[in-house]
């Protein structure tokens, strides 16, 4: 079972659509989710993001920082669907995926278990002290 | 100067806080070891050959005196005494343990410091010309751009996981003193035709394994374009840099293996799609911190002691002659203040002198302090009249040698007495060819010369831009010393050439006489520097000087 992270902690996947891979495009329902790795080009999805109610990124390894700029590129092409970063993404990392515009973070349990629950709240007041919120306004 | 807003405030304590918090957590086991060291490096914490070193950043290199006097009382209290400026114009401190590095963040918070983005793949402290808003040839002072650079690069949540890190240098006078060539990003403050502010862009340049020398990427780029134009070249490299292989991940290779005009392209791409994200609230932000730049209070008064003083006393014309640079306002000067004392580490200053430097600062120079990329210490803003007094209290502290731009005022990164990367020493190289020269009395005959050490590949000591470059390397377990000529950091900036083999360590102390003294057989005149002379004369007679002699040369 995996975790779903957002401001209020902790809870269960409630994503009721199926989640396809990039590969699979062509086949996209109104209503599906659709996957990409951190070396697929978003630009792919310019076409389909008014069908697509889920985005997930992966993140194999916290410290590949390319789908901080994937989720910054979506939201510029102007989707506005849930946007999730999914694998190995750090409690410690939650104010930076939010901040670049994904709305919740996909764990497993045993990253859940070492990093509970209080360690992500302690995240969740992102919008402060953040110095790009000021710059843009 | 920038003082911290209550926003800063804030931000510098609420990241106090939380790096206690992973010091913690990597003790309960919630971190790894592997997932808390990016999070200790973009605080500044690194792992050296024999303890921790924390990395301070000291943005664009400017200080006030209470900063200087919380640098010294860090050094005493949480160290051993002193502190290490460096090439990126922050301070080492190469002894902490890690349960007081909480406090020792602390403390910097208090004088509005901190040591974030020192360190990791993220982009690092801002660095500008160590003269900026005294020299004369100036066009714009650019530190308010490089304080705006600092906020918009703090914790920016895209940019924290970068492929490698990331360096960023801007000058405001065309005689570049901030080596943009060798940045990842170099802006250069510009006006267009209709005399509106903006920058050169230049991209891709670095020198490490790989030295290259940056690219324009844009040739004028209005100012308020500024913060998504970089956001964009970052974003392109974020996504293009290479992350299968650490030496190849910086920009350099990734603007190289693309080719200029695709880099560009994508940028341009990125550019045009985000530039509307951004309200030109940073604009107004920029005109606030601009106002904090004000220029000091500048003073009128005679000179004509300073003049007397310096006919009747040679030790002090010395000094003058070499560690002053011509200032802006009449009457003033910028000193500079040698971290380079024939035999002593360079860079390295006690909690005394720094205290020193803070007092001379608030007395007699507007209460301004910078570090230079070159290791020194600058006082930016001193009337002449001043100076006698300056340079005895510096006579006192041993802080008056005068060997500014000299053979002596080496660059040298820290060598294998400190760093786990270094496969050779540079600091004893550095001090073995000072005190050789200051024996032989020859400096200052010698003139402008700048020499750079770095004790492995990775160039932290800058030796591509060495007019005499040394490259310490490990050959077969024996330290072996590289020496390249002809390089140059300025705006005419070039890559030193590569002599032929390399020198064992005592051998190269040598080697570097007899090129120096070469050079003063075969100069032109006394006015033709080293660098001229290499220029006009090609490297052929300094290879002669090299390995011509009896004294035979390592075949390694």
């Amino acid at each position: 079972m995996t975790i779903i992270v957002t401001d209020t902690g902790f809870r269960v996947d409630d994503f009721p659509g199926v989640i396809r891979p990039l590969a699979e495009i062509e086949q996209i329902q109104e209503g599906d989710g659709v996957e990409i790795g951190p070396a697929d080009d978003p630009r792919a999805l310019v076409g389909v993001l008014g069908q697509v109610a889920l985005i997930r990124v992966r993140f194999p390894a916290f410290n590949d920082g390319r789908g901080f700029s994937h989720a910054r590129d979506l939201r510029s092409f102007g989707f506005h669907g849930r946007l999730r970063a999914a694998g190995h993404v750090l409690a410690d990392q939650y104010a930076m995926v939010r901040r670049v515009g994904f709305d919740e973070v996909e764990i497993d349990e045993a990253l859940a278990a070492r990093q509970p629950e209080d360690q992500w709240l302690a995240r969740a007041n992102w919008r402060d002290n953040y110095y790009q919120g000021r710059l843009r306004a | 100067m920038y003082t911290y807003n209550e926003f800063d405030e804030a931000f510098v304590r609420s990241r106090v806080a939380q790096f206690r918090s992973q010091v913690e957590r990597r003790i309960d086991g919630s971190l790894t070891e592997d997932e808390f060291r990016p999070l200790r490096l973009m605080n500044g914490l690194y792992l050296q050959l024999h303890a921790y070193m924390l990395r301070v950043a000291i943005p664009y290199g400017t200080l006030n005196p209470s900063q200087m006097r919380q640098l010294a009382h860090i050094a005493e209290r949480w160290d051993k005494g002193y502190g290490h400026f460096t090439t990126r114009q922050n301070i080492q401190f190469n002894w902490p343990r890690l349960k007081d590095v909480p406090d020792i963040l602390d403390a910097l918070a208090d004088v509005g410091m901190h040591a974030i983005q020192t360190s990791g793949n993220c982009v690092r402290n801002v660095t500008a010309d160590h003269f900026a808003a005294a020299a004369a040839d100036e066009i714009a002072d650019p530190r308010p751009i490089a304080e705006l650079l600092r906020e918009w690069s703090t914790d920016h949540p895209e940019f924290q996981f970068l492929p490698r890190k990331f360096k960023i240098a801007i000058t405001g006078a065309p005689n570049d003193r901030a080596v943009t060539r060798a940045h990842d990003i170099g802006l250069r403050m510009v006006r267009n035709e209709a005399g509106e502010p903006g920058f050169e862009v230049l991209v891709g340049g670095g020198l490490g394994r790989t030295p290259m020398l940056a690219q324009v990427i844009r040739d004028f780029l209005p100012q308020a374009d500024l913060l998504p134009y970089i956001e964009a070249i970052l974003g392109a490299y974020n996504l293009k840099g290479r992350r299968d292989n650490k030496y190849k991940a910086r920009i350099k290779i990734t603007v190289f293996e693309n080719g200029l005009d695709a880099f560009k392209a994508d940028v341009e791409e990125r550019f045009a799609r985000l530039r509307s994200q951004w309200s030109g609230v940073d604009q107004e932000i920029l005109k606030d911190i601009e106002a904090q730049f004000a220029p000091p209070a500048f003073r009128n008064a005679p000179t004509d002691d300073y003049e007397a003083f310096r006919a009747q006393n040679g030790v002090f014309r010395a000094w003058t002659d070499v560690n002053l640079h011509p200032h802006k306002v009449d009457g003033y000067t910028i000193v500079s203040i040698s971290l380079k004392k024939h035999g002593a580490t360079p860079g390295d200053a006690t909690a005394h002198q720094m205290r020193v430097m803070a007092d001379l600062a608030e007395r007699y120079g507007h209460g301004e302090l910078r570090v230079s990329h070159e290791q020194n210490i600058i006082l930016p803003h001193v009337h002449k009249s001043d100076l006698p007094a300056v340079w005895a209290a510096l006579r006192e502290a041993d802080l008056a040698t005068a060997n500014i731009g000299l053979v002596s005022d080496i660059i040298a990164c820290p060598g294998m007495d400190y760093c786990a990367l270094a496969t050779a020493r540079s600091i004893p190289i550095a001090q073995q060819i000072a005190t050789r020269f200051e024996e032989l009395q020859v400096e200052h005959d010698v003139g402008p010369l700048k020499i750079k050490i770095s004790g492995c590949i990775n160039a932290c000591g800058h030796h591509h831009v060495g007019h005499i470059g040394i490259l310490g390397l490990d050959r077969a377990g024996v330290e072996n010393y590289q020496v390249t000529l002809g390089g140059d950091g300025t705006e005419t900036a070039a890559i030193g050439e590569k002599m032929g083999p390399g020198f064992p360590a005592e051998e190269i102390v040598g080697a570097i006489e007899r090129l120096v003294l070469g050079y003063l057989e075969i100069r032109r005149d006394a006015e033709e520097t080293f660098l001229e002379t290499f220029r006009r004369a090609g490297p052929e007679p300094f290879k002669g000087f090299l390995y011509g002699t009896e004294e035979t040369a390592d075949a390694a």
